[in-house]
């Protein structure tokens, strides 16, 4: 359960990047954030874990308000939040494997992590998400020998790994090919309903949104101007979001695709 | 666009006229700074010396040819030194220098007020000295020998390579230190997974590439008495030796080839 | 569960190693210490000495402390308001300047600005024609390999090496050291330009050749303007090497500071040494700052 409560966050340059956003996502729900560049959507998933640091406001979960802790109790916190980037955001130069069990950094000390003597239970949970990804043979292979789309599968792998609550997906298909863009969002979705994990997904693909998400939250300028199911999402809400455009065609778009998939 | 009236018609130039002036004016100014820097040189040069400069030249040539070949055996314990004094000195200042260039780079260091300062200082005041003068100071605080060498070379490359370090620290990709961030690493681990291995490709740069630059330092520093072949180039100029002058110049030629033509082949196989 | 997950549940993970092939591993590595341990025990240390050099180093530091309290005494004289102040001493009392008249310091850092700058400039001049020469997609093969050579002659000798033998022929003074730093310009500019001229954007260069320029108007219009910001970056790069070295270069007679710091060196006279490396480390600084504003601007 996440509970946004006026969230602000003013950078130091003076630009607004979020306006008292008040938002509640029940465990297991899948949030698409949808809204123009710049309306603060890669801010507020990265308030959520404090990658940014909110200017006033709170993110609670699971009853733990997050913004109030110090250095060991966020890094307590930020072991419950997956997060996904939209340029995978792997370390290159490490294997996949090595970028997988990244993801239990918050568990293990440092000489272990150092040393990279994970404990077993964890490699065998690396194991095991790599095989359900489809990666499992490339486990040894260099991050920077793969392809996009398997990429952003590691990073997937990377923060279920983690045993998250919650996963914080910022634009996860920007960077890859229409197909593979499918593949992925259906990939995250289908794990969130596995593991019953809630999840909030930056993404400008309004027509991919609709097809895999439960609920779509709009933002525009930093403001929560939407809040619905996505059949909710008419014309007229979408010119309110992004600014006049003929939006027939991509809401028609998604129905043409959904027959091909 | 910049024009300017001839025979009543409008001619166009590249800049305004007063920018031109300003161009001119300065080129003047530099002209004029390079003139007087070499009437200074010219002053202090006995110009009546250089009348039989050629006669000078052929003459010590003449005595400088043949090398002496069978010296060379001789020349075995400085060459080892000389590349101990560049390796171990490499090896020495890399471990001084990671350190500094993490607390200089603006995005790894623990303070941007009180303690970058003081590494920029470190990295500036080591880079500024020759490593000539390094060893000179050290020659008369630990005596002459290959210890001075070392250290002297050590404390040089400190600079350098902390500067080249840090700018590749400074450089690196921030959202896949994030992505470690976000797992709930410490700050520590995030160094080790997110930062390091960026930068490693670089650091094995920046070592070979100043190692090169360390085995020709290391070469002369026997000059002012720290050790290496540079002491029997000294010992031999003193007495006037030519032939084992140009036998140890052509030796410590052959070094520093070889020493670049390593370099750039690691080098080569890490990029 | 898949067969080739379940082969690899249960055991145990290892990142795989460097070097694929073990021999070679071990051997690097059991190499690498052994050398270690032989170059460093090779070293003789002379625990006497160092004992009896440790009060040199005191005194060495103790010197640079109070030159550089010296040092900031007659900045802050010189700019009362920046440091607030209120002494009113004239920054010519100073110890600082004391130190410098005295100790010739001054006369010796004149001769090294004078090479420095003088050596710049004739480098730079010489430079430009090789590096064109040096530039595989410019010139024709012999004059090529004719600039290369030159360019390879000077990155292989030491300006040590080249001073002694200049000096050599010259005699003492500040022409051997110019002529040495100008040659070692050469090596260092000529090398890193005919890179740059080699990856230019080839389309602008040819757009000009297009338009029927001869071959001057072509350098001129079409390398020129793409290879200038990196040239003038360069150069005053050049510069601040070139000034770090004329500071060396007393040391074999090839005149500047270098000669007045070995003589105090010799006699342990660590006040001048301190104020000689001060001033060099402090020129160093402006220069460096002065090639970061430049730079910034041509870019």
């Amino acid at each position: 359960m996440l509970e946004l409560q006026g969230l602000t966050k003013i950078y130091n340059t003076g630009d607004k990047a979020l306006s008292d956003v008040t938002l509640s996502i029940p465990s297991g729900q899948v949030v698409a954030l949808i809204g123009p560049s710049g309306a603060g959507k890669s801010t507020l998933i990265r308030c959520i874990n404090r990658l940014v640091q909110p200017t006033s406001g709170s993110a609670t979960i699971d009853g733990v308000n997050i913004t109030a802790l110090g250095a060991g109790g966020l890094r307590k916190a930020r072991r419950k939040m997956g997060m996904i980037f939209q340029e995978y955001a792997l370390v290159e130069r490490l294997t996949v494997m090595e970028n997988v069990l990244s993801g239990r950094l918050g568990y293990v000390g440092f000489f272990r992590s150092l040393f990279r003597k994970f404990p077993q239970s964890d490699v065998d949970a690396a194991y095991r998400l790599l095989d359900r990804v489809g990666l499992l043979e490339m486990a040894d292979k260099r991050a920077d020998a793969l392809s996009g789309g398997q990429r952003q599968r590691v990073g997937i792998c990377r923060a279920l790994i983690q045993d998250p609550s919650l996963l914080l997906v910022d634009e996860p298909t920007a960077s890859l090919d229409p197909k593979t863009s499918r593949q992925i969002m259906r990939l995250i979705v289908e794990l969130c309903s596995e593991r019953g994990l809630a999840a909030i997904i930056n993404i400008h693909d309004v027509a991919l949104a609709q097809m895999y998400v439960q609920r779509v939250v709009g933002l525009k300028l930093g403001e929560v101007v939407f809040d619905g199911g996505p059949n909710d999402l008419t014309p007229a809400v979408l010119t309110d979001i992004y600014g006049e455009e003929d939006w027939e065609a991509t809401i028609e778009k998604v129905d043409d695709e959904d027959e091909d998939t | 666009m910049p024009t300017h009236e001839k025979n009543g018609l409008k001619v166009w130039q590249v800049r305004e006229t007063k920018a031109q002036l300003i161009r001119w004016g300065a080129w003047l100014i530099g002209l004029a700074i390079f003139i007087f820097a070499w009437k200074e040189i010219s002053d202090n040069t006995l110009w009546f010396m250089m009348d039989n400069v050629g006669e000078v030249v052929a003459d010590i040539a003449g005595r400088a040819t043949p090398p002496a070949w069978s010296f060379i055996l001789e020349l075995g314990g400085p060459i080892w030194d000389t590349l101990a004094i560049a390796t171990l000195g490499t090896f020495f200042s890399l471990i001084m220098a990671v350190p500094v260039a993490f607390l200089a780079a603006r995005n790894t260091t623990p303070s941007r007020v009180f303690v970058r300062p003081i590494a920029l200082l470190i990295i500036v005041s080591t880079r500024s000295v020759n490593s000539l003068i390094w060893a000179l100071l050290l020659v008369s605080i630990v005596g002459p020998g290959v210890l001075a060498g070392l250290i002297a070379i050590s404390i040089r490359s400190i600079g350098f390579c902390a500067k080249l370090l840090y700018e590749a620290i400074e450089e690196i990709n921030v959202v896949q230190v994030e992505a470690i961030k976000a797992t709930g690493a410490s700050r520590m681990q995030v160094m080790v997974y997110g930062i390091v291995p960026q930068i490693m490709p670089a650091f094995a740069g920046i070592a070979v590439f100043r190692w090169d630059i360390n085995i020709r330092e290391s070469t002369v520093l026997g000059l002012v008495g720290a050790g290496g072949i540079g002491l029997a180039l000294q010992s031999s100029l003193n007495v006037l030796a030519w032939p084992k002058v140009s036998l140890i110049l052509l030796v410590i030629l052959v070094a520093v080839v070889i020493g670049e033509w390593v370099s750039a082949k690691v080098r080569g196989a890490i990029i | 569960m898949s067969a080739a997950l379940e082969a690899k549940l249960g055991r145990a993970w290892k990142k795989p190693p460097f070097i694929a092939n073990p021999v070679f591993r071990w051997l690097l590595i059991g190499g690498s210490i052994a050398y270690f341990v032989v170059a460093l025990g090779g070293i003789d240390v002379s625990w006497d000495r160092i004992v009896k050099g440790m009060a040199y180093g005191k005194r060495f530091i103790f010197a640079f402390g109070e030159i550089f309290g010296a040092f900031y005494d007659y900045i802050s004289d010189l700019f009362p308001d920046l440091f607030g102040n209120t002494s009113g001493r004239d920054p010519n009392d100073s110890r600082w300047i004391e130190i410098w008249t005295e100790k010739e310091i001054i006369k010796g850092l004149y001769e090294s600005i004078v090479m420095t700058i003088a050596s710049t400039v004739v480098g730079i001049a010489i430079s430009i024609p090789i590096a064109l020469g040096a530039a595989s997609n410019i010139a024709p093969m012999p004059v090529y390999l004719f600039c290369r050579s030159i360019i390879a002659l000077s990155r292989a000798l030491n300006e040590i090496i080249v001073a002694i033998i200049l000096v050599a022929i010259l005699g003492f003074g500040p022409l051997a050291g110019f002529i040495t730093l100008s040659f070692a310009t050469i090596g260092f500019l000529a090398k890193l330009l005919a890179e740059d001229i080699e990856n230019m954007n080839k389309q602008q260069a040819e757009a000009v050749k297009s338009t029927g320029a001869s071959w001057g108007q072509w350098i001129n219009f079409g390398v020129q303007p793409q290879v200038m910001p990196r040239l003038i970056g360069l150069s005053m790069y050049r510069l601040d090497i070139n000034f770090r070295e004329s500071a060396v270069l007393g040391l074999v007679g090839a005149g500047g500071i270098g000669a007045t710091l070995n003589t105090a060196f010799d006699r342990y006279e660590f006040d001048t040494v301190a104020a000689i490396l001060l001033t060099i480390i402090v020129i160093v600084m402006i220069l460096e700052y002065l090639s970061g504003v430049i730079r910034g601007k041509v870019q």
